[in-house]
């Protein structure tokens, strides 16, 4: 297990950051395996930390034909041929500070596996520092990882879970173009996916971007509180419930919540808007304002 | 609906490899991506947005002897920069009717739907399509 770096003392889980110092430090670490998560899925390809294997969100982490995530068969597959163990730390990073690598963590979290990181400022960071990237893909040898049912309870929620949680916090992690139903997608994204446009009724809006700095490094933990406890009213909650289009911003948030700020309890609703904005009943707010909870 | 001798060719090209290498050959056509010429960098208003692309790409289509496609993508949107890149030296130099009688699925004949995923080679589509109507337009 890594020891953490003083300098993430102040988060609630230090251990779950890792700086690029440190990465580089452990490229030839045996019981660590660096992993990289990008949005493109040929970014890999163009250059990553040396040593570092590739787990693409779309083509890897999601069943082809079913909508949910991959088997535990195939999960166990997916991570013996990468090389990595029950009991391997894996480190994550990518582009869009972090976004997709904090969507491959949680993902790797409802198997169980717990040994995770994030490099903190992720790619674009390394690059920034000039550190070495290579093109040459990691040949690291197969291992035995064993099949895990996925647990699909305490980080997870699916919209039954949201609709009885109605009432309770709720985080929209979208854009204000989205959460107000101006759009369906983020500004600059194809519109695709959901029939109506809006936001879960009483979800207060905190853009996932907010809680990184420039350079793609989380912020203080005192930025932070001031943004989700105080700003979002998130101080005192128990039970919180982030989303976002598909579950991938709201990974973000979900890491934030859970390993820097150390709520007890938050959950990922992953089906997100491209579900809840086309459920044919579900009640739905438009505007700025978050809205009420219906009369039920 | 018929390709064009050099879009012919990368299709047999990504179809005579491997699944995983067909990635490979999509970074190189990433790499080969031609920088715009001065006179449209210089003009961002000229270049149109492909807004089914999850990556700020803008194309421009010049149409004289034959069909000339300038476009630019990120450096960090390399799958784009490759869908590009196949599209503009496909068509390079293409009559007007070769470059409309592309038919619309081309991008899926690449062989990249399970390493690329569908969602991503729809981009791709909606580039052809801009493409074929900016043709249409200046032809």
């Amino acid at each position: 297990m890594p020891e953490s770096e003083p300098r993430f003392a102040e988060y609630a889980a230090p251990d779950r950051l890792v700086s690029t110092e440190w990465v580089a430090q452990h490229l030839d670490d045996p019981d660590v395996v660096i992993v990289e998560s990008d949005e493109d899925v040929l970014l890999y390809e163009v250059g990553h930390i040396p040593g570092a294997v590739k787990v693409d969100w779309h083509t890897e982490l999601n069943d082809p034909v079913l909508r949910d995530y991959v088997s535990p068969e195939a999960f166990a597959r997916l991570l013996g041929e990468k090389g990595i163990g029950r009991d391997t730390t894996v480190v994550f990073y990518g582009d869009k500070a972090n976004w997709w690598a904090t969507y491959a963590l949680w993902v790797f979290a409802l198997y169980g596996h717990d040994r995770t990181r994030i490099m903190d400022g992720g790619r674009d960071k390394w690059i920034a520092e000039g550190r070495e990237l290579t093109r040459e893909p990691a040949a690291r040898p197969t291992v035995d990882y064993p099949v895990v049912e996925r647990d699909d309870a305490t980080l997870r929620a699916f919209r039954d879970d949201v609709l009885a949680h109605l009432g309770k916090p709720l985080v929209d992690v979208r854009s204000p173009e989205e959460y107000s139903g101006e759009r369906t997608t983020a500004p600059a994204y194809p519109e695709e996916g959901a029939l109506r446009a809006g936001h879960i009724p009483t979800a207060a809006s905190v853009p996932w971007g907010r809680a990184v700095n420039e350079d793609g490094t989380f912020r203080s933990r005192a930025e932070l509180e001031a943004i989700y406890l105080d700003g979002a009213g998130l101080r005192d909650a128990d039970d919180v419930v982030a989303y976002c289009r598909i579950g991938e911003r709201s990974s973000h948030t979900w890491f934030v919540l859970q390993h820097l700020l150390g709520l007890p309890r938050v959950r990922n609703y992953d089906g997100s808007w491209t579900e809840w904005g086309s459920l044919v009943g579900v009640p739905i707010a438009v505007g700025a304002e978050p809205g009420e909870v219906p009369a039920r | 609906m018929t390709l064009t001798p050099a879009l012919q060719e990368t299709v047999e090209a990504f179809q005579s490899v491997a699944e995983r290498d067909r990635l490979q050959l999509l970074l190189e056509f990433a790499d080969e991506l031609p920088a715009l010429p001065e006179r449209y960098a210089e003009h961002p208003d000229l270049l149109e947005r492909v807004a089914e692309c999850q990556s700020p790409v803008y194309l421009f289509v010049e149409v004289d002897d034959g069909v000339h496609v300038h476009a630019t993508a990120p450096e960090e949107a390399p799958t784009t920069r490759g869908f590009a890149s196949i599209l503009a030296q496909g068509l390079e130099g293409a009559s007007v009717d070769e470059a409309l009688a592309v038919p619309a699925d081309m991008p899926r004949l690449l062989g990249l739907d399970r390493v690329v995923s569908p969602l991503r080679l729809r981009g791709m589509a909606g580039m052809l399509g801009r493409i074929q109507r900016q043709v249409r337009a200046r032809a």
